[in-house]
């Protein structure tokens, strides 16, 4: 049973809550109850809900059933693995050097974040033109080098239809995708490192221990915990976004490059299946719950310290 | 006397180890030359971007890239006279409308969830977490369709009320072509995305704040919503700056839902520029011009709140 100060409290609360739960029902919970409905029935995109045809599991059974679905997942999969792994290494490396206090050391912070504020239209666009076949300085700068030192044309300084084929335009999303988040990485790392104790490091150094063995036996591990938040972000961040592969490549060649969101578009505006995409998407939210459910293992910040 | 040698090699010691060492430290070079090279290649991208907004078309398509040559104006003026007023407009509308509703609702709701005691707080604190993890592709067709309907919704009612078509000097289509417009939307769906990082970041910052002057305010007499606006708000301010910055980003930047709930003259700049993809080709000079009108506001931002931009970023990543 409550107080009255209590309840009165928790009235107060709830009126300041309200206006954003107005929000978040509107903009958030109807749009994702009207896809969980969707996905049980057939609906052509564009045309009215009266129109709408119950089919139950019927496209369910489809989509675990559809080799475009299983290569969208699987592509989604392949492109956060390889975008993680080198993005963790070149960030925690540009953290690391900035760690000390050096000469410039805020100048070069300032252009690292340059990259995350360009607009994500823009990030493609710029990357297209950069990798286009005939045009693109990516191709011009290969074929300098290889045309001065012909050994290196067999491995791989010719020119080359970036966009257009398979395995290339993979390659081509991953750099794409490093240029513009590898800074985010960097950001937070070094904000990791640099609210390390400093009497740990210290000690160690007393001790005697090298670069490498402060690095990897001292920082590292002290940094587990916002390393495992970080590629949570990030990985969620993968999983949601599309618009650079949108304007690179639009999942193409074929669909070596399809990520599951722009599988969802794809089958929502091009495909025009309203209903089919719903069900799709779905399985994306529920792969996305689980990586949130996960991240809120590891860390949330709105429970944390509680001592009130 | 031995005490005193002692001080003073001590002192020496000390002073040597301060002195900066004169030898070459390759370390430190090699640390500059992959940063210098990291920085370069960060910057060109937005370089190449910029220089070739000033090219012409055949100069642009030419087999060589051209550093030097004479800079045209051309690319600016035909976006100049193509819409680039109206994306404009409607980015800023749209931008600066829902950052402004995402701060003060996600002030309010930060507040509450901060400093006062409810059930279903726990739950509240979780399902905005939750929340921020939704794609927006996901979002995108159920939009698409409920937007639609609404649409549909509003002209049936209209179409069976004759009360309402028979209004004089008011013509309710137009009132309900108002609330269906994309922008009204795009403004409701950016405030509900950016709503869970925003109060996620100022609920951060308000557990720095101490108690005592909104205590002493109370104390003084003053209602709830008193302490809110005049004490709470006000020391929230450098929260405030860092989340509008993120929220602002966001609905300049966004593309998808902008290009489903956008008309003709509804278009923001990221789904204006792509217009310039046309069948016969890329216009690339036109496509770079606009692309370097689109990233000057956030690049401004970036020079000017780089510290606040880190501060965004690593709440909740890292512990303070």
């Amino acid at each position: 049973m409550l107080s009255v100060a209590r309840r009165r409290e928790a009235r107060i609360a709830y009126l300041f809550l309200l206006p954003a739960l107005i929000i978040f029902v509107l903009g958030l919970i109807v749009p994702l109850w009207n896809a969980f409905q969707l996905s049980f029935y057939d609906l052509p995109m564009g045309t009215p809900w009266a129109d709408r045809e119950w089919v139950g599991f019927e496209q369910y059974t489809r989509m675990f059933a559809d080799s475009g679905v299983w290569s969208s997942v699987w592509v989604t999969l392949r492109f956060s693995f390889w975008v993680l792994v080198i993005e963790m290494l070149l960030g925690l490396a540009l953290a690391l050097m900035l760690e000390k206090p050096i000469f410039g050391a805020s100048i070069f912070r300032t252009i690292f974040i340059l990259p995350l504020m360009v607009s994500p239209v823009a990030v493609g666009l710029i990357w297209r033109y950069l990798l286009d076949g005939r045009i693109g300085l990516i191709n011009y700068y290969l074929e300098s080098i290889g045309e001065a030192i012909p050994p290196l044309q067999a491995i791989g300084f010719t020119s080359h239809t970036w966009l257009g084929e398979p395995g290339l335009a993979f390659f081509a999303i991953i750099i794409t995708d490093i240029w513009q988040w590898t800074p985010f990485i960097f950001i937070i790392l070094l904000a990791g490192l640099q609210a390390l104790p400093s009497e740990v490091v210290e000690a160690s150094y007393i001790d005697g221990a090298n670069w490498w063995q402060m690095t990897l036996f001292v920082k590292l591990p002290m940094l587990r915990s916002i390393i495992l938040v970080t590629i949570l972000m990030r990985l969620i961040d993968v999983f949601r976004a599309l618009e650079v592969i949108f304007i690179l490549t639009f999942g193409g060649p074929g669909r070596s490059t399809e990520v599951l969101s722009l599988n969802i578009y794809k089958t929502a505006f091009t495909a025009q299946a309203a209903g089919y995409a719903a069900t799709i998407s779905i399985l994306l939210l529920a792969i996305m719950l689980i990586l949130s459910i996960g991240l809120l293992f590891i860390s949330n910040p709105l429970t944390e310290g509680e001592d009130n | 006397m031995a005490t005193t040698t002692t001080t003073k090699s001590l002192s020496t010691e000390a002073a040597r180890a301060e002195m900066p060492r004169k030898r070459f430290k390759w370390g430190m070079f090699w640390q500059y030359v992959a940063l210098i090279t990291m920085s370069l290649i960060a910057l060109f991208p937005i370089y190449v971007m910029i220089l070739t907004s000033f090219k012409t078309q055949v100069n642009i398509m030419s087999d060589t890239p051209q550093w030097v040559f004479a800079p045209t104006f051309d690319n600016y003026n035909h976006i100049f006279e193509n819409n680039f007023g109206l994306f404009l407009t409607n980015s800023l509308i749209v931008g600066i409308t829902s950052t402004v509703l995402s701060l003060v609702v996600s002030g309010m709701a930060a507040y509450a969830i901060a400093r006062l005691r409810f059930p279903g707080r726990g739950f509240m604190a979780y399902s905005t977490l939750i929340i921020r993890m939704v794609p927006p592709a996901v979002l995108a067709i159920p939009i698409f369709v409920l937007w639609l309907n609404f649409e549909i919704f509003l002209y049936n009612i209209i179409d069976t009320t004759p009360a309402l078509y028979n209004m004089e000097g008011t013509d309710p289509y137009a009132i309900a072509e108002g609330l269906v417009d994309g922008r009204v939307a795009m403004i409701l769906f950016y405030t509900a995305l950016n709503l869970p990082f925003a109060i996620w970041l100022l609920v951060g910052f308000l557990k720095q704040i101490p108690r005592e002057l909104e205590e002493a305010a109370i104390v003084d007499g003053a209602s709830q919503w008193q302490t809110f606006t005049r004490i709470i708000f006000p020391l929230m301010r450098p929260g405030l700056a860092v989340a509008s910055i993120f929220t602002f980003r966001i609905a300049w930047n966004e593309f998808l839902l902008a290009l489903i709930l956008s008309d003709r003259n509804t278009r923001t700049l990221p789904v204006g520029i792509t217009l310039f993809i046309t069948e016969q080709g890329v216009q690339w000079g036109r496509i770079m011009a606009m692309g370097t009108l689109i990233v000057i506001p956030p690049l401004l931002i970036a020079f000017f709140s780089a510290r606040q931009i880190i501060a965004g970023m690593t709440a909740g990543a890292v512990k303070g």
